[in-house]
């Protein structure tokens, strides 16, 4: 058993003057308050890692710098599946008793910390550096090519893309917290700036500013418990020239193993969370996970199944499209935000019924993915 | 024992792969193993230069001085006629499945392998 006990996240978009440790703390105080516990009650921390400000011990310097002694300590890096990795091992540590409480914590001065270039060439180093970075690539690139196959294949559009792109922007319009507030429509999208296509700039997440983190315990702290019934990933390549068919990627590895591991199948679901750098992102893995049919997400996002009030409601946050994106925190807002939907505190984003939620992240291009099921237990 | 060849990472106008002689899977990232069966010392070859395209991506915003001079610049992924996969430069207007040739350009002060169409 596990439970994730606390939430904290700041907002996302420019916070000048914060380091990445200021972040990582603001998001850790307001996790540990949310669960009802003590600095000193913290015994285990994962955290992520910091393009800005690079450690090869991060963990142990966000906790000098937080201010406590944990008996178990160490960073953790998976890309963009790095928030939802550390949840897993902070489940499997708690269930196997080496701590009681871990905080789970990533944060990053993405925006203002560096410039733009420098965070899209720092990114596009997931490449491979003598076959792939060597030609120019960029992040946006490698998923453009994964873009193209996958519209090829399954007959998918660009205006079926940009429809993740608004939905997401839909959802931020009631988050106080996102970077973006101003409406927009499929139009709006495919008039965009090109990027790497067929992917527009609003297509694309943005880099942000941001933190976010999570207390994971062995018992409930509060009157509603949020367990994590079962989780898995899978790790099918690191570069896209390396990736399988689409029909071989990851997601659908992870999923079918953390449905075993949870004994929960994709009917239970009430509340998704899924990884969203590019819409393509988003439109693959909701078909990978089996949330909609293949080629046929677009589709949900038209008739309303991905809304607030939908039969599936899907990053109410405004995922990282919206919300933002800051590195490690970035999908880490998305279980923050289930977490408030579970707990009945969205406010007035909160969903009819969120008691069993499917998480699911992806680091690289497509190279890792983690699944995980939670369940609102009382 | 097979010779080390040069290729376009190299600065030579060559796409080399490797060859497994115990399991006969071709792989292009050079390793002194193959990684699909970890026998030893796969066979270094020159590929042809033909391929079919499996993926493009039109970069239009990119991230260094060096590469933005370039932009518009087509990101391919090519299957090769010898069994691999490959990152490239191409036309900007080939399309998946297209047949295609590699020759070389320059890019960003190297040489990377340029693929175009063949009928």
């Amino acid at each position: 058993m596990s439970f994730i006990t606390g939430v904290g996240l700041t907002s996302y978009g420019k916070h000048e003057g914060s380091s990445s440790l200021d972040l990582m703390s603001k998001a850790a105080e307001l996790a540990i308050e949310d669960a009802g516990l003590k600095r000193s009650e913290i015994d285990g921390i994962l955290c992520g890692y910091s393009t800005v400000s690079p450690h090869i011990m991060l963990a142990t310097v966000f906790a000098e710098h937080f201010g406590i002694q944990p008996s178990y300590a160490h960073a953790v890096q998976v890309g963009g599946a790095t928030g939802l990795a550390m949840t897993m091992l902070a489940h499997h540590l708690v269930e196997a008793g080496v701590v009681k409480h871990v905080l789970v914590v990533g944060g990053e001065n993405r925006l203002t910390g560096q410039s733009r270039d420098a965070s899209i060439q720092a990114l596009a180093q997931v490449g491979h550096p003598d076959y792939e970075v060597t030609l120019g690539p960029t992040i946006p690139a490698y998923y453009g090519l994964v873009a193209s196959r996958y519209m090829h294949e399954y007959g998918v559009t660009q205006e079926d893309l940009a429809e993740f792109a608004v939905l997401m922007r839909s959802h931020a319009l009631t988050h106080p917290g996102a970077q973006f507030h101003d409406a927009i429509t499929v139009a709006d999208v495919m008039a965009s700036k090109p990027v790497a296509m067929p992917l527009k700039l609003l297509d694309c997440c943005p880099v942000s500013d941001g933190g976010a983190a999570f207390v994971i315990s062995r018992e409930a702290t509060g009157t509603i418990g949020v367990q994590v019934r079962g989780c898995a990933q899978a790790h099918t390549h690191q570069h896209v020239t390396a990736a399988p068919a689409l029909s071989e990627l990851g997601a659908e590895i992870a999923i079918a193993n953390a449905k075993a591991a949870s004994g929960l199948a994709i009917s239970d679901v009430r509340y998704a969370a899924v990884y969203d750098s590019f819409t393509i992102t988003l439109a693959m893995l909701l078909e990978d996970l089996g949330l909609a049919g293949r080629g046929e997400a677009a589709a949900k996002v038209r008739s309303g199944h991905f809304g607030r009030s939908g039969a599936m409601p899907l990053n109410t946050h405004g995922g990282l499209l919206s919300y933002g994106h800051c590195g490690v925190g970035g999908a880490m807002a998305h279980l923050v935000e289930t977490h408030l939907q579970m707990t009945d505190r969205a406010g007035k984003r909160q969903v009819r019924d969120a008691s069993i939620a499917l998480l699911h992240g992806d680091g690289g291009v497509l190279s890792s993915h983690v699944s995980m099921f939670l369940e609102r237990v009382r | 024992m097979s010779d080390k060849l040069l290729d376009w990472t190299r600065g030579v106008e060559a796409i080399v792969y490797q060859d497994c002689g115990a399991c006969g899977k071709a792989q292009y990232f050079h390793r002194s193993f193959c990684a699909a069966c970890g026998a030893p010392e796969p066979a270094e070859k020159s590929a042809s230069g033909a391929g079919t395209v499996y993926a493009t991506s039109l970069v239009c915003r990119a991230a260094t001085p060096e590469t933005r001079a370039h932009v518009p610049y087509n990101i391919v992924l090519v299957d090769t006629t010898e069994g691999f996969r490959m990152m490239a430069h191409g036309d900007n207007d080939l399309a998946i499945g297209d047949k295609v040739t590699a020759r070389y350009e320059p890019f960003a002060g190297r040489l990377v392998p340029y693929f175009t169409k063949v009928n």
